[in-house]
């Protein structure tokens, strides 16, 4: 890609900010003809925020980004922009815009005039100025009179946003705008998407199955699974204390283990699994008695080849390495725990090797990184989907 | 309100257009039951007659069998050529290429009074006499133009990696050919046949300057047409309609039932 | 843009572009097999016969030669005398066939994009009414012709009732007028307008009205700014199916018209050559209006062509 240093070297010249708007979904259902793609779903987004609503391909994400866009309409529930109910608005009476998946780039108009279609139906009078303020702002205006066809996928994905952003929508929608893009170039339109967003100050919307993309890029995560909103919050705070087993396993890995709860002392939950102690922060745990998943990320681990010293706020556990492989930058291990289970964890390439296939390891944790989740859930809930 | 005008007018339009579409069929499939003797312009009372001996007008069932002859020939000679051609074109490199275009795509853009009185030109000073040959030549003519043009768009629209994999999966030339681009193939050339038959059973203008004395089925109709045209045609007409109606119909219904099947896959 | 790629047989090969292996033909015979007999036949029964009507429309009739004898000559003068006779018919024949067209343009559109549009979702309803499209391409198109003359007839039901809603005089016709002629031509050659367009459209992206209702469109503005501009190769198509064929056309003239105001020029062509046995005047007739047809076709692709068309 001979465009490669033009792209990352970019300085966005963008026009003066303005405030997206306030959006506001209350109780929005969406039921098809067999299915109900979205269930009684309540969401606020407030002015400003660039918000991702991450989770597998047939979660209802990309459903409920039509309805808020207009392209469908919901079943039940009501949907606000500014404080203005919405719902029964024809897509192009909204002030709302959309990257689409697809780019939808109409191939019989130039890039210049794509970008300038929404800003001619709304009659402004500089229409053709504002597109190549547009086009100026995503770098591509040496390009204005090409065809959509005529431009690598990346100008492409440019164009689309640059149509989308010129009208100054209150909400802006990307539908996994990144998708078709190899990894490389992903990786930097995240960079810069976010870098527009910064500068724009319009509300974001961006959905997406990409989890590292979604952490990278948003402010705000929700985590959609089966119609519903799993869990909502900051990429660190969604990350570091999953709240059910389809989060912890969707966004990032886990180990995840069932527990019975045996009493509580000093803010810890002591938990027993399969003959082993374990004590969760009771702030950290969903259930507080009974039977629960207890869970903590492969990071998280440390790795011995000799029982560690006993220390006091660490959980232990010891198994058989039956699985090693190496990435460059870690080594990954599969570990075999008598009565729990495979626990997965890795160790920095520091040139050492700590285990071999075959080893008997020792596995600890500092307690305060374990959370605990309802006894109810599904262990492998979220894992390996996309 | 005015937002949902907006959205059925151009169906609404639609609609009426197949109605308008459909008015003389219905038209011929009723009047095929008419009781009419020799003129079938007025309705005189219901009768399964007609259909149950639609050769019973003179002339009708000679005048089709001649028009289904000449069609099933004119459509295999001219599908066969065509389709040799357009492989050709599309995968052979060629000097004239120009040349060999113009010769295709002018007989589109000629009208068929001018084709048949070319031909005709071309008859007379070969002093060939006029009857079934002639027909047959002239119909291949008109419809190889269509086949040329419709299996060609079929030919360049094949992925040409498809004979490389062959070839890379032990195929030699040949067995690539006839195992994967034909078999592609035969939908283009299916439909490009189907046109051809269609175009050569219903021509008249063509014919008419080409056939001399010979009888077909359209000119059988509009020679008749002055005098009145006896309900069998109606019969002949309706069948020819209803067949094609069922041709069509199992083709969808199997096109239909594979895209549910992929679909639900 | 080359990539490498891994094959069955374990070599690494050089994978081209579907466009870069199109580029390449192949040389060698086998070509030349294929193509030569239908060139062949299109050369000896399309190429030569439109040389032979050339050089017939130049033919002279000696003094005292009886009916159908002509000699060959470059008698230029046969061309003067049809054109003074049949000019009205010619431009008539135009006329009437670019009013069919634009008919056939405004009744075909809806009915593609009501079927290749609007019923995408709805397979069966779409098949069938595919089928209608196709169907009446099987039943004679004279039987067809003649049943809208019946139809209209003046004692039908048709003619009757307009003249009592007086939408038509009382001594007026439906049939042998000029209105007949051109209903039945853009009646006849009606599917030859629909399908290209159906074609057309059947590959429309939908997800761009999306986008452009999304972009402030509302759907009429949707359907003329991009829906629209987008089947243009299909609408040249169809216009161009529709046109050739209509001003060449006689049958619809002889069927429903008259002898005084919806002369064709396909049916004094067809009368030279028949009943007047003028075989110069019918070649010189058939020869302007091929070379007109060309004319015009050339100047509307020049005008509106595009690349998709063949």
């Amino acid at each position: 890609m001979s465009t490669n240093t033009a792209e990352t070297s970019r300085k966005p010249t963008v026009p003066p900010r303005s405030e997206g708007a306030d959006l506001e979904l209350k109780g929005i259902t969406k039921r098809f003809a067999e299915f109900i793609a979205v269930k009684d779903l309540d969401l606020t987004v407030p002015s400003g925020t660039f918000f991702a609503l991450l989770g597998p391909s047939g979660c209802g994400k990309s459903t409920t980004l039509r309805m808020i866009a207009g392209l469908d309409a919901p079943s039940e529930g009501e949907i606000l922009i500014g404080g203005k109910n919405v719902t029964s608005l024809p897509s192009h009476q909204r002030e709302v815009n959309t990257v689409f998946q697809s780019y939808a780039l109409f191939p019989h108009m130039t890039v210049l005039e794509n970008v300038a279609f929404g800003l001619k139906r709304k009659k402004d009078k500089q229409a053709m100025e504002k597109a190549r303020e547009g086009l100026k702002m995503v770098e591509l205006d040496h390009l204005a009179n090409r065809r959509p066809e005529q431009l690598s996928g990346g100008q492409q994905q440019r164009v689309a946003l640059a149509r989308a952003l010129v009208n100054r929508p209150q909400v802006l929608l990307l539908d996994e705008p990144l998708g078709a893009l190899d990894m490389k170039l992903r990786r930097q339109m995240q960079f810069e998407l976010k870098a527009i967003q910064t500068e724009v100050g319009l509300t974001f919307i961006h959905v997406t199955h990409d989890q590292e993309e979604a952490m990278t890029m948003a402010d705000v995560v929700a985590v959609m699974n089966e119609g519903r909103i799993e869990q909502m919050g900051a990429p660190r705070d969604l990350y570091e204390l999953p709240k059910t087993a389809f989060v912890a396993n969707f966004l990032g890995k886990s180990n995840l283990m069932r527990a019975q709860v045996v009493g509580q002392q000093e803010g810890l939950i002591e938990a027993q699994t399969a003959g082993c102690k374990v004590l969760i922060p009771v702030e950290r745990a969903v259930q507080h008695e009974g039977d629960i998943v207890i869970g903590v990320r492969p990071e998280k681990l440390h790795l011995h080849r000799e029982a560690p010293q006993e220390s006091t706020g660490y959980n232990e556990l010891s198994g058989q390495v039956i699985d090693v492989s190496f990435t460059g930058t870690t080594t990954e291990y599969l570990i075999e725990v008598p009565g729990i289970g495979r626990i997965g964890t890795f160790s920095q390439n520091r040139g050492q090797q700590p285990a071999q296939m075959g080893d008997t390891v020792y596995l600890s944790w500092d307690s305060a990184h374990s959370f605990g989740l309802a006894g109810d859930e599904v262990v492998d809930a979220g894992v390996d989907q996309t | 309100m005015k937002q949902k005008i907006g959205r059925w007018i151009i169906p609404a339009i639609g609609g009426l257009a197949f109605v308008y579409l459909l008015v003389p069929i219905a038209y011929i499939f009723v009047f095929s039951f008419n009781d009419a003797g020799r003129t079938n312009l007025e309705w005189r009372g219901f009768t399964f007659e007609n259909w149950q001996n639609p050769c019973g007008a003179p002339a009708v069932c000679e005048s089709l069998v001649n028009s289904l002859q000449v069609g099933v020939v004119a459509t295999i000679v001219s599908t066969a050529l065509g389709t040799c051609i357009a492989i050709g074109l599309v995968r052979y490199k060629f000097r004239f290429r120009k040349l060999t275009d113009v010769l295709i795509i002018l007989p589109l853009a000629t009208p068929e009074v001018v084709l048949g009185a070319s031909l005709l030109a071309q008859f007379l000073n070969l002093g060939w006499e006029l009857g079934y040959t002639t027909i047959v030549i002239a119909h291949i003519v008109f419809c190889m133009s269509f086949v040329i043009v419709t299996v060609r768009a079929r030919v360049s629209s094949l992925d040409p990696r498809l004979e490389e994999a062959a070839a890379d999966l032990y195929s030699t030339p040949r067995a690539a050919f006839w195992k994967i681009t034909f078999p592609l193939l035969v939908p283009g050339i299916v439909a490009a046949a189907l046109l051809s038959f269609a175009m050569s059973f219903d021509d008249f203008i063509i014919t008419n300057f080409n056939s001399g004395t010979f009888q077909t089925f359209p000119k059988f109709i509009y020679v008749a047409a002055t005098r009145g045209i006896p309900a069998q045609a109606n019969v002949i007409g309706s069948a020819m309609f209803i067949a094609a109606l069922l041709v069509v119909i199992v083709g969808q219904v199997m096109a239909y039932r594979r895209r549910k099947r992929l679909a639900e896959g | 843009m080359s990539k490498m790629v891994m094959t069955n047989k374990g070599k690494i090969a050089d994978l081209r572009s579907a466009d870069e292996i199109k580029a390449e033909r192949r040389k060698g015979r086998t070509g030349v097999y294929l193509v030569v007999p239908g060139m062949l036949v299109l050369f000896l029964f399309f190429a030569l016969p439109v040389i032979v009507l050339l050089s017939m429309s130049l033919y002279a009739r000696p003094e005292g030669a009886e009916i159908g004898e002509f000699v060959p000559a470059l008698e230029f003068g046969n061309y003067v005398t049809v054109l003074s006779a049949y000019w009205s018919e010619l431009v008539r024949s135009f006329g009437f066939a670019l009013i069919a067209t634009v008919l056939a343009l405004l009744i075909g559109y809806p009915m593609a994009y009501l079927v290749a549009v609007r019923l995408r979702q709805h397979g069966l309803l779409q098949g069938i009414l595919l089928v209608l499209l196709i169907a009446p391409f099987f039943s004679s198109f004279i039987l067809r012709t003649q049943a809208w003359k019946q139809i209209l007839a003046d004692e039908g039901w048709v003619a009757q009732t307009l003249k009592l809603i007086a939408v038509l005089p009382a001594d007026g016709h439906l049939t042998a007028t000029p209105f007949a002629v051109v209903a039945g031509l853009t009646y006849n050659f009606l599917p030859f307008m629909v399908l290209p367009i159906y074609a057309n459209l059947g590959r429309l992206d939908t997800r761009l009205l999306e986008a452009s209702g999304d972009l402030y469109a509302s759907p009429v503005t949707s359907f003329f700014k991009v829906t629209l501009p987008l089947s243009a190769p299909g609408v040249f198509a169809g216009t161009l199916l529709t046109f050739i064929p209509a001003a060449g056309d006689y049958v619809n003239a002889a069927l429903l018209g008259n002898n005084r105001n919806t002369t064709m020029i396909g049916q004094v062509i067809d009368s030279r050559f028949f009943k007047v046995i003028d075989y110069p005047g019918a070649a010189a007739l058939s020869f302007v209006l091929m070379l007109s047809i060309l004319i015009l076709v050339t100047l509307y692709i020049r005008r509106f062509g595009t690349k998709e068309l063949m």
